[in-house]
């Protein structure tokens, strides 16, 4: 495993994406195929299940590093990564290890079904052999994901560079529904057999945000507009009479959404459709907390399928009759796909067509974005007629165009220290509103001030602390900040009533007082 | 029982019976200054004393004060208070204050390391009943590594650098920490170029301190001349205009931060060393030890998570005390005015 934990290392220490393309082919090139195929695996969100839960790794690192619990936990807090505070904390000397990256997966996927005191002697035991980036990288592969700043783009294109294949088709490859137990490096980077074809989705187009008016677009003509639906971005696929449902994280969530497999009895076979998995509320759209309970969930019960139905808002076709169509027009694939929602039975209620907006110039198209909102869309989406579908994102084709923001001014109430470097600084901010006479706490942020402004919001909690909680701590409410966020919906798990969509700093209103911040009535009238 | 020999007040912590404070951070009379960087010595005190070292570096940083020099363990009476300054091996000129009155010892670290760096007077321990330190670094997820093996480390990065055909910039807050590199860097690979503050600042120390030689940048400097050697400057040049023009570089940080893999991504350098002039979790846990202290006041970092261990795991008297020391912070984000000195 050390050449992998020599991989991580060398990847952590760059910023350059072209060095960490460069650091990882080498690894391709290099390592065994069995530890590659791993690789391509964790870098592809494939980690087998955890095998020890996190509380046990907790005690267990505490126990070795000879630290009481609670300061362990204190320093998870700080640290911000479980896997890195473990690293930090225990000590060890490194051995000269000749275990490969394959043979440890394979010890942790044992390890699920040992006994209890046998997990903790095995980890025990490992945790100890190692040096400090050993020990991080093998923990990451025990907790949960393996972000290390790689991109699946990134790490086709490192592959595509050691194998020399194409990196479109490679992409392709690595999608489906393998792991490393049904296949080997060669099969699945080298040939292509006909069970692998079969679930996998096609890589998914992304879209840019469009940061000004779209007039640098040029001729509108050239372009078609749809609303920008907030729901989870999937791929229906159907072939050989089997329906897989993949999301954009390129996870298979068909068990998710079992009333999509219902599309079986009337969709024509080799079929790809690309669009946005909704909630229906009667003849209205759910909001986004309602899908979430539908992914939150291990299981779908019966209650949740008659409470949070789910339907496609289809707006692309991907394949038709078993044939790859993605090489041709927007224009050509929007008119096969509506060919193909005609062909359904009108009573279906699992596929809608996103509906195209018609318009003439930038002007109407930016009226028809003011009216987003009452549509219950997010913004709109803007897309070239004569393009093909893209791979990843490739700028220039499809274009997301937001509605602004909502925004409210509310008052800081509580602070937390931040993580990382922030650590010695608070930057978790709670914001709360007013509601007859008492500030009610209605949103968390800690993004969107400079660091000079951090600072400042450090000192004055730093001294204006009024009271403790663990971590928390309560300040005087006096600062006024505008909060800003993309939708709201009611909640029944908020003391406010109502949870906003990544809500955010827009900027500190020194010039308000608190007792000028929004009412919670200000805030509900956006519902 | 309370000790009343020394109190936290809104202006620092202040000793009654003598009528001074300790690193004040509101302007007072009297000063007892542990060491140069701007959290510790504050502007606007009418009279500053300090360690014969600190001395020109603060009159550097603040200009025209009224300082007076003290040695290692000379004798300061005030009232019948005792004072005396022993080495903390943070930076150059760094002491800890010790206080006597009527039997009763307390003694505060200001900043500290255990470590030799090479370029300050090697922390001592002392004796004391009560202990006023710092812990800025005081969790456990900090161990440091021997300084040699990260100097290694450095080296070679260097070296690397230098076969690439790229100029390396390390950067590293101009009082202390830049000379602790300049120190250990191995002038055999190259040629070590400073930015003005550095220059400046490293100039003053050099009076006390032998350290290798430097070349400071001005707009006079052929760029050509700079490529694959070594230049150190202050954080806040990192993106400055002033360094675009000696691309192609490599950047690096030197700082206990780095320990953190977020610390070294957010920092957007393309490497980061851990190295820091404040002690390790291990550190001030054997400090504390040392002293053979019963009461402990944590002053600034991890106070509140640190004296809990010295509380329930070591039976001492522990608290957290809130002043306004920064720490790294305060040292990192020192500002610099790189283009006046430069252009
Ligand atoms: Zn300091």
């Amino acid at each position: 495993m050390k050449d992998f934990a020599l991989l991580i290392k060398d990847l952590d220490s760059t910023n350059s994406t072209n060095k960490k393309v460069k650091y990882l082919s080498e690894y391709f090139s290099t390592a065994e195929p069995k530890d590659r195929l791993w690789t391509i695996a964790l870098l592809s969100h494939r980690r087998p299940k955890r095998p020890v839960n996190t509380t046990r790794l907790r005690e267990w690192a505490s126990e070795l590093a000879s630290i009481p619990l609670w300061l362990f936990e204190e320093s998870y807090h700080i640290v911000g990564d479980l896997a890195e505070t473990i690293a930090l904390v225990i000590p060890g000397e490194p051995e000269a290890e000749t275990i490969s990256l394959h043979q440890r997966m394979e010890e942790l996927i044992a390890l699920r079904s040992l006994p209890e005191e046998e997990q903790k002697e095995y980890l025990s035991n490992t945790w100890m052999t190692f040096d400090h980036y050993e020990r991080f990288a093998f923990t990451k592969l025990l907790t949960g994901g393996f972000r290390i700043g790689i991109s699946q783009k990134l790490m086709t294109r490192a592959l595509a560079r050691a194998t020399e294949q194409e990196e479109d088709i490679l992409a392709y490859k690595l999608m489906g529904n393998w792991t490393p137990e049904t296949t080997t490096f060669h099969d699945l980077v080298y040939s292509d057999s006909k069970e692998a074809q079969k679930s996998r989705p096609y890589p998914f187009y992304l879209a840019y945000a469009l940061e000004d008016a779209p007039d640098q677009l040029g001729d509108p003509t050239e372009w078609m507009a749809e609303y920008k639906w907030d729901g989870i971005r999937g791929q229906l696929i159907y072939r050989d009479g089997e329906i897989f449902v993949w999301s954009r994280g390129e996870e298979l969530v068909t068990d998710k959404f079992p009333e999509l497999e219902g599309l079986s009895s009337f969709l024509p076979d080799g079929v790809v459709l690309d669009g946005e998995i909704l909630v229906r509320k009667g003849n209205t759209l759910g909001s986004f907390n309602d899908l979430q309970k539908r992914l939150g969930r291990k299981t779908v019960s019966k209650k949740l399928l008659e409470e949070n139905p789910v339907f496609m808002m289809v707006y692309d076709l991907l394949e038709w009759e078993g044939k790859d169509i993605r090489q041709r027009s927007q224009k050509e694939r929007r008119s096969l796909l509506e060919q193909l929602l005609r062909q359904l039975p009108d009573q279906q209620d699992l596929l809608a067509l996103s509906p195209l907006l018609p318009f003439n110039s930038w002007e109407e198209l930016s009226a028809l974005r003011d009216g987003a909102r009452e549509a219950e869309s997010e913004g709109l989406m803007i897309k070239s007629r004569q393009a093909s579908y893209g791979v990843g994102r490739k700028k220039g084709d499809w274009w997301k165009w937001k509605v602004d923001p909502l925004t409210i001014d509310a008052v800081l109430t509580y602070a937390m220290r931040g993580h990382g470097r922030r650590t010695n600084l608070f930057t978790d901010y709670t914001f709360a509103l007013w509601d007859q006479g008492e500030l009610v706490t209605f949103a968390k942020a800690y993004s969107g001030l400079s660091d000079a402004e951090f600072r400042e919001v450090d000192r004055f909690v730093k001294k204006n602390t009024t009271d403790r909680f663990g971590p928390v701590r309560q300040v005087t409410p006096e600062l006024v900040f505008e909060i800003a966020f993309e939708g709201i919906a009611p909640s029944s798990r908020h003391k406010s009533g109502v949870a906003v969509r990544f809500p955010r700093m827009l900027r500190w209103r020194k010039d308000k007082k608190p007792e000028e911040a929004n009412t919670l009535n200000d805030l509900k009238a956006f519902l | 029982m309370k000790s009343q020999l020394l109190r936290f007040t809104k202006k620092g912590i202040y000793c009654p019976p003598a009528g001074v404070y300790l690193d004040p951070w509101r302007p007072v009379e009297k000063a007892l200054i542990t060491h140069g960087h701007s959290d510790h010595s504050r502007w606007g005190h009418q009279q500053y004393i300090t360690h014969h070292h600190n001395k020109p570096i603060i009159e550097h940083r603040l200009g025209n004060i009224n300082a007076k020099g003290i040695a290692w363990g000379e004798d300061l009476t005030i009232n019948n208070v005792k004072f005396s300054f022993h080495p903390a091996g943070h930076i150059p000129g760094s002491s800890q204050i010790r206080v006597e009155h009527k039997g009763e010892v307390w003694v505060f670290t200001g900043d500290y390391k255990l470590e030799n760096d090479g370029i300050s007077t090697p922390w001592e321990p002392l004796k004391c009943h009560g202990f006023i330190s710092e812990c800025t670094f005081g969790i456990p997820a900090f161990n440091w590594r021997p300084q040699e093996e990260v100097f290694d480390d450095i080296n070679t990065w260097w070296m690397h650098n230098k076969a690439d055909g790229r100029t390396s910039v390390l950067f590293a807050y101009s009082l202390g920490k830049a000379q602790r590199l300049l120190k250990h860097l191995n002038p055999d690979i190259g040629q070590i170029y400073t930015h003005g503050a550095i220059e400046n600042m490293t100039e003053i120390l050099r009076s006390f301190t032998e350290l290798p030689p430097t070349i400071q940048i001005t707009k006079d400097t052929p760029k050509a001349e700079i490529a694959g050697n070594l230049i150190i400057a202050p954080p806040s040049t990192h993106g400055s205009v002033w360094l675009r023009k000696f691309t192609p570089f490599v950047t690096a940080s030197a700082s206990g931060w780095m320990a953190f893999r977020g610390a070294r991504r957010r920092r957007a350098v393309d490497r980061g060393f851990v190295l820091s002039d404040h002690a390790d979790w291990p550190g001030l846990l054997q400090a504390v030890k040392e002293t053979g202290c019963e009461r402990v006041i944590a002053t600034h970092g991890y106070t509140e998570v640190f004296s809990r261990y010295l509380r329930e795991e070591m039976g001492l008297d522990a608290r957290a005390e809130s002043t306004e020391y920064e720490g790294d912070t305060a040292e990192e984000q020192e500002k610099v005015t790189s283009d006046t000195t430069v252009e």
